[in-house]
């Protein structure tokens, strides 16, 4: 079952963690719950920042910062871009028919079935990682065991990587070619 | 974690925040007299002697003015906006090495707030959440001309940071390591970086110039189409610290070039230094030797604002992407080439 934490003698890094759930979760929220589609974006940015916390907190600095270059730093900033030059209001906002709200309430029924199910079930697995003596903070281990073990995803990722990017350039193109 | 420590790097941090801040309010006045001198004029000469006391007045100035706001929903952001962006300003000077070390009171001090791993990935983040200031500013203001101003910058910081970010792994490719320390200790002597990277130092200062906003590159305020750009809509001490943070970020992203490219702390004759005077006088040498070059390049910005005129956005756009671009990949290439040769060398069967 769930154990609740216990409060009183919690650590430094546990009182770290739960402060920035809290901030993860509740600027998730906010994102889905805001009305105006930059507020949206701006609670989305705090919510990666604070990702990239738990990333701190499991001494994972490189991937704490890649998150946040990649993440707010490139792609919430292009968003930014996007909401902004579009000008969205509230009174643009489509007026959604009944059976889709409908439809939405039960597949969050379901979602949350779901959820409740995978946490009763779930064991913690924290107990079981073993030490390899190697540390992972540093770039250099990091990038040997990516080129080295890990040789074949990574240049996977970077052909799917440089697909994509081919593709949304061909795609923005044809429509230029048509106008 | 001993207290010493805590105490000897907030004194560090202290310290460097004060420095920021220094450099920056003579920036202004430095700006304006370098403008003069360009121009064949004196230069502001009210203020204590010379003018020497004119950044003081300007910022007395700017507190006094009356504070107005337009009328935007969004307030709170429009107070985030230069809040972010005098932060972001400030958060670079971090991982600098300002100096090799002193051995003062029986301990070694190392003149850097802290020497991560990463440190040079931690500088292109900064760099790269410094959009958000001038575009929720912007935005915040409410007004079309502010918008189109942050839209602008962000673009083009978006755009230059891909050069930049490329012509930093051909630097990486040749160091070995992230850590700005390392990358210091490296160029000791005459090694400096800029003599083996030269395209990478050009495609660097080039883009270091986008980045800062400032000209060829500013049009985010350009005055004949945007009014004042994304700061139109902001008075008083908001306006003060948005171009505060401008001249703070010039003097950090010198200090930057200076460290990557141009040896940090190293001059000629320092491990002689070391040797024939001690530690502490060789490093306070080493401090000025790199203020010195901090302050060729700052002069090397304004040199530039008062000879170069502003780009045209297309041809901005076009430097960015199909000229800076394509030339650090080849960049990239002819360093993997280089490092490589006795390989390559084998392999061929020469």
């Amino acid at each position: 079952m769930i154990n609740i934490p216990d409060f009183a003698n919690a650590s430094a890094v546990q009182i770290i963690f739960c402060v920035l759930a809290f901030i993860t979760l509740l600027t998730a929220f906010l994102t889905i719950y805001s009305r105006n589609p930059i507020h949206s974006a701006i609670y989305l940015v705090i919510c990666f920042f604070s990702i990239a916390g738990h990333y701190f907190l499991l001494n994972a600095q490189f991937l704490a910062i890649v998150h946040i270059i990649v993440y707010s730093g490139a792609i919430m900033i292009l968003f930014l871009f996007t909401i902004m030059l579009m000008n969205l209001n509230e009174k643009k906002e489509v007026h959604r028919p009944r059976i889709t709200r409908l439809g939405a309430i039960v597949s969050f029924v379901l979602i949350s079935l779901i959820l409740i199910a995978i946490f009763i079930n779930s064991k913690p697995i924290v107990g079981e990682y073993t030490s390899t003596g190697e540390d992972y903070q540093s770039i250099k281990v990091l990038g040997k065991v990516l080129l080295n073990e890990y040789m074949v995803p990574f240049e996977f990722a970077s052909v799917l990587l440089l697909v994509a990017m081919i593709g949304s350039v061909l795609l923005s193109k044809k429509e230029k070619l048509e106008k | 974690m001993d207290s010493t420590l805590i105490i000897e790097k907030s004194v560090i941090i202290l310290v460097v925040f004060a420095i920021t801040m220094l450099m920056a309010m003579y920036s202004t006045l430095a700006e304006r007299k370098v403008a003069a001198w360009l121009q064949d004029r004196i230069g502001p000469n009210r203020a204590g002697k010379g003018g020497i006391l004119q950044p003081l007045a300007d910022g007395l100035k700017l507190f006094a003015k009356e504070e107005f706001e337009p009328d935007t929903p969004n307030r709170f952001l429009f107070f985030t906006g230069p809040a972010l962006a005098m932060t972001t300003a400030l958060m670079t000077s971090a991982v600098i090495p300002w100096g090799d070390k002193f051995h003062l009171f029986g301990r070694d001090i190392i003149l850097q707030a802290t020497d991560i791993d990463v440190a040079l990935l931690y500088l292109i983040g900064v760099m790269s959440i410094g959009v958000y200031g001038i575009m929720i500013g912007g935005w915040a203001s409410n007004n079309k001309f502010s918008l189109i101003g942050a839209v602008r910058a962000a673009s083009q910081m978006i755009s230059y940071e891909v050069a930049m970010g490329l012509s930093l792994i051909a630097l990486l490719m040749m160091t070995g390591t992230l850590s700005l320390r390392e990358i210091s200790a490296q160029q000791a002597g005459l090694n400096w970086n800029v003599f083996y990277q030269p395209l990478s130092f050009f495609i660097f200062l080039i883009c270091a110039f986008a980045e800062t906003n400032r000209t060829p590159f500013d049009l985010a305020e350009c005055e004949t189409e945007l009014v004042g750009g994304y700061h139109t809509e902001y008075s008083s001490m908001k306006m003060g610290f948005y171009l505060f943070a401008e001249y703070a970020n010039m003097f950090i992203s010198s200090t930057i070039l200076a460290v990557l490219f141009f040896g940090g702390y190293n001059y000629p004759g320092m491990s002689w230094a070391v040797e024939n005077w001690g530690v502490n006088i060789a490093n306070v040498i080493g401090i000025g030797a790199l203020f010195v070059k901090i302050c060729g390049f700052i002069f090397l910005y304004m040199w530039v604002r008062w000879t170069i005129p502003r780009f045209r956005y297309d041809q901005l756009m076009h430097l960015g992407w199909r000229i800076l671009i394509p030339l650090a990949i080849v960049n990239i290439m002819i360093t993997g080439i280089v490092i490589l040769r006795a390989e390559i060398f084998a392999y061929l069967g020469f």
